[in-house]
């Protein structure tokens, strides 16, 4: 029941199941996903597999299309296919909530559907209501609001079911906002909604709505999303808050490993090659994942390594964290020693994405830069101004990296792709 | 306004033939949708009904809308993903949405505001310069996005007079904007350009904030503990006791609001204290019973009560206020009406920290102020009465 890869942007679509399908029999491992199911993609760590994706950023070469939107929005896009899904919110209050389904060839709208926020709407006037980013299974998305109304949709928009978690459960919300985005796995969308006031982790049914399962978490503000590790039975999705880590197997609820010792409450943690790295007040902290119900063991912790709101990022053996005015230092992902900072055009809250060795950084202004991290000390090799303030981490999706801000949404892919 | 709505319509000739009855299918189908409940309750019914309603020609538009009346939130949404999936199918073939019915369904004020706008939006996609005509009748509709346009039309148009140094008009419009508005910002943004204008607004009578109190402080809040903890005015209100508090003696006193948004500053009798809890109360008379809504905005840890009945409480810190932050349905009875506020401050030191203070009006559910309407005998009642 988890995310299962669908069907891709014709015609590229073709032409990449046969070339995938020989890669699958020359090396016998998995497909990899080119779709963009979740925040920070199917691996929950902003990191593609792909490659074709413009290193250059140029909008008058390859700027695939820019499709207006009708509201705000912090939440990425994910991809599905031939299909991109964007959330946002307008009007009074913020009150009205937006899916809407645009085709990835040529962006135009399949799709729209309008909701009425059921829950509270006031944000901080950074944030907004269409915070979270919505997941997928492939079959399904989930969208949540920071009013706490979560929907069920169909990739061709049928409604599948409502819920309005900011009515069930009214404390759970803080007059900043929520931001933690969804994950699908098991058959459970699991949703971490948590606030000084009230706070829970709760596994909605993927099929119905209905609450498989709701535990009480901490009563403290948290904007982090979770992550899943491991696969198949193995599968977990870990929690951080300001308490620390928990983590939970997706299809029960059940508690299988805590780790108390604090945590951050805004960057969410990150994995890479069975390593969980967690930002915390001290900086950063790498754990060795063990099994599912194993309590990890900490590889090192690294006060120099300190991410701001976007969460890190790992590239093989480099570990990576953005500061919120734009220093971006790179550190070894094996011990944790710092070997080099960059200065970008700051200031930061997107999540920088990553595509071989290149990361993708996107800043508050609307500025996004290409960053080479093979060199030496890291080089800025392209930049793209886009004009508008964006908050929203991008996504990466068969050969194309998507950028959205509160007006408008980006899909930028070589000119053949 | 609705005879000013016909008048349009009668001359475009959108009103036609009335709406007929709902087919028993699309009946059936809306039934199912509207048994939907909290925590997901009726969803996988739902679901099927929705499915084939959303299948639906554009003569089930109409009949859905009709299908809002009565529906709670959850249901609405429903219903609304279905006027999306049907218009947006049938306007994206090309095809036509049935005007007659959606003009004469927006006609009728009786109908659920949110379907009336949603109408609205349909009819403006078509003819977007008629929608925006119409909504000049819509200064005081009962849907609260329709007014907020009206009214936004009619500041716009004060605006221009102003940039043409036509004064007395633009004044003359913001008043008459001020009349209809209800939002809590947007009366802020007029009241201030009425005020650069020379004509001041008494914001604390415009919006209806509770000014006549009694307040009973400091008692502890180390931990983030007085939150629940229960101290004796939430027991029982006595104007006369004398309480121990965290530091001491303490006993009720009075306090007038003269700040302009309303604020109750605890500050201001206690001093700049941490970890510590107050309460506020005050009487509310009304000469009938009658659906009010507590509307309170403040930055710290809360709790009212009404008549001694719990309405709801809020335990964080220093995250954002503002204006109506949250709005509490209550029933106001006939006579007095004791309104008790708790509220907390916390532990944390740095300069944005120092707010202990909350605002709290009464309001009909557009937000229009209600005022009590005598003076309480024993307590500080509110009399702001314009």
């Amino acid at each position: 029941m988890k995310y299962q890869p669908t069907n891709a942007p014709q015609p590229a679509r073709n032409v990449r199941i046969v070339l995938l399908a020989a890669l699958l029999l020359l090396t016998g491992g998995p497909l990899p996903a080119a779709d963009w199911p979740q925040f920070r993609g199917p691996l929950c760590n902003g990191v593609s597999d792909e490659s074709g994706v413009p290193i250059t950023l140029d909008t008058n070469k390859d700027l695939a299309w820019k499709a207006e939107l009708p509201g705000r929005g912090l939440s990425s896009p994910i991809i599905i296919g031939d299909r991109v899904f964007v959330t946002c919110c307008s009007g009074l209050k913020q009150q009205r909530l937006h899916v809407i389904c645009f085709r990835a060839t040529d962006g135009s709208k399949l799709w729209e559907r309008q909701f009425w926020a059921t829950g509270r709407t006031l944000c901080q006037s950074k944030t907004c209501v269409a915070a979270p980013t919505p997941a997928s299974d492939g079959q399904r998305i989930v969208a949540i609001f920071s009013s706490n109304d979560t929907v069920c949709l169909d990739l061709d928009g049928n409604l599948i079911w409502f819920r309005g978690l900011g009515r069930d459960y009214p404390n759970a919300s803080d007059s900043v906002g929520m931001s933690s985005s969804l994950l699908i796995a098991g058959g459970v969308v699991v949703t971490q909604v948590e606030s000084d006031s009230d706070a829970f982790i709760a596994g909605l049914d993927l099929a119905t709505g209905a609450n498989r399962w709701k535990i009480e978490r901490p009563h403290k503000a948290n904007w982090t999303s979770p992550v899943l590790v491991g696969s198949g039975k193995q599968e977990i999705v870990v929690l951080l808050s300001s308490a620390g880590l928990t983590a939970i197997e997706p299809v029960s609820g059940k508690i299988v490993w805590e780790s108390a010792g604090g945590g951050s409450s805004i960057p969410s943690a990150t994995t890479g090659a069975g390593v969980l790295y967690v930002p915390s007040s001290r900086g950063l902290t790498a754990l060795q994942l063990g099994g599912s119900d194993e309590q990890p063991k900490q590889l090192w912790q690294s006060s120099r390594l300190r991410p701001g709101t976007a969460s890190p990022v790992v590239l093989g053996e480099k570990v990576f964290a953005l500061s919120d005015g734009g220093i971006l230092t790179c550190g070894s992902a094996v011990t944790g020693e710092r070997q080099w900072q960059l200065r970008l055009k700051g200031p930061f809250s997107a999540t920088p994405v990553a595509v071989g060795h290149f990361l993708y950084c996107v800043s508050e202004t609307g500025v996004a830069q290409v960053v080479d991290t093979s060199k030496p000390e890291g080089e800025v090799v392209s930049e793209l101004n886009l004009g508008e303030t964006v908050l929203s981490t991008p996504s990466i999706s068969w050969g194309a990296i998507y950028f959205r801000s509160d007006a408008h949404l980006w899909k930028i892919a070589k000119s053949s792709t | 306004m609705t005879g000013h709505f016909a008048r349009i319509l009668i001359i475009l000739g959108w009103v036609g033939a009335a709406c007929g009855a709902q087919p028993p299918e699309t009946a059936e189908f809306i039934a199912a949708i509207k048994n939907v409940g909290p925590e997901g309750r009726g969803n996988i019914e739902a679901a099927g009904a929705w499915k084939k309603l959303a299948a639906g020609d554009a003569s089930t538009l109409v009949p859905i809308l009709e299908g809002m009346d009565g529906a709670n939130d959850f249901a609405l949404n429903w219903l609304h993903a279905a006027v999306d999936s049907i218009s947006g199918r049938v306007l994206g073939a090309g095809g036509s949405l049935p005007w007659s019915d959606l003009g004469a369904f927006l006609l009728d004020t009786h109908h659920n505001p949110r379907a009336r706008r949603l109408d609205f939006e349909l009819l403006a996609k078509i003819d977007p310069a008629t929608a925006d005509k119409l909504l000049t009748g819509m200064l005081n509709d009962p849907s609260m996005e329709m007014r907020y346009d009206a009214v936004q039309k009619v500041i716009d148009q004060a605006s221009l007079l102003l940039s043409a140094s036509n004064k007395a008009g633009a004044t003359l419009l913001y008043q008459q904007a001020l009349n209809s508005a209800r939002d809590a910002e947007q009366i802020d943004g007029i009241a201030q350009k009425l005020q650069e204008l020379g004509q001041p607004v008494d914001t604390l009578k415009l919006f209806g904030f509770l000014t006549h109190w009694k307040i009973i402080g400091p008692f502890d809040n180390t931990g983030r503990k007085g939150f629940a903890a229960v101290y004796p005015p939430e027991e029982r209100i006595d104007l006369s006791a004398e309480y121990d508090g965290k530091k001491g003696k303490v006993k009720w006193q009075d306090y007038l609001v003269t700040e302009k948004y309303g604020k109750v500053d605890m500050n201001q009798p206690f001093g700049k204290l941490k970890e510590v809890t107050a309460y506020a109360a005050t009487d509310f008379f009304s000469d009938r019973a009658q659906a009010i809504e507590l509307r309170l905005g403040g930055m710290n840890s809360w709790k009212v009560w009404l008549n001694g009945k719990l309405l709801s409480g809020r335990d964080e810190y220093h995250f954002n206020s503002e204006l109506d932050q949250y709005v509490m349905p209550a029933q106001l009875q006939p006579g007095r009406n004791t309104i008790l506020v708790k509220v907390c401050q916390n532990e944390q030191t740095e300069d944005w920290a120092g707010d202990w203070d909350f605002q709290l009006r009464v309001t009909d559910s557009l937000g229009t102020p209600v005022f009590s309407t005598t003076i309480g005998p024993n307590t500080s009642a509110n009399i702001a009465r314009p």
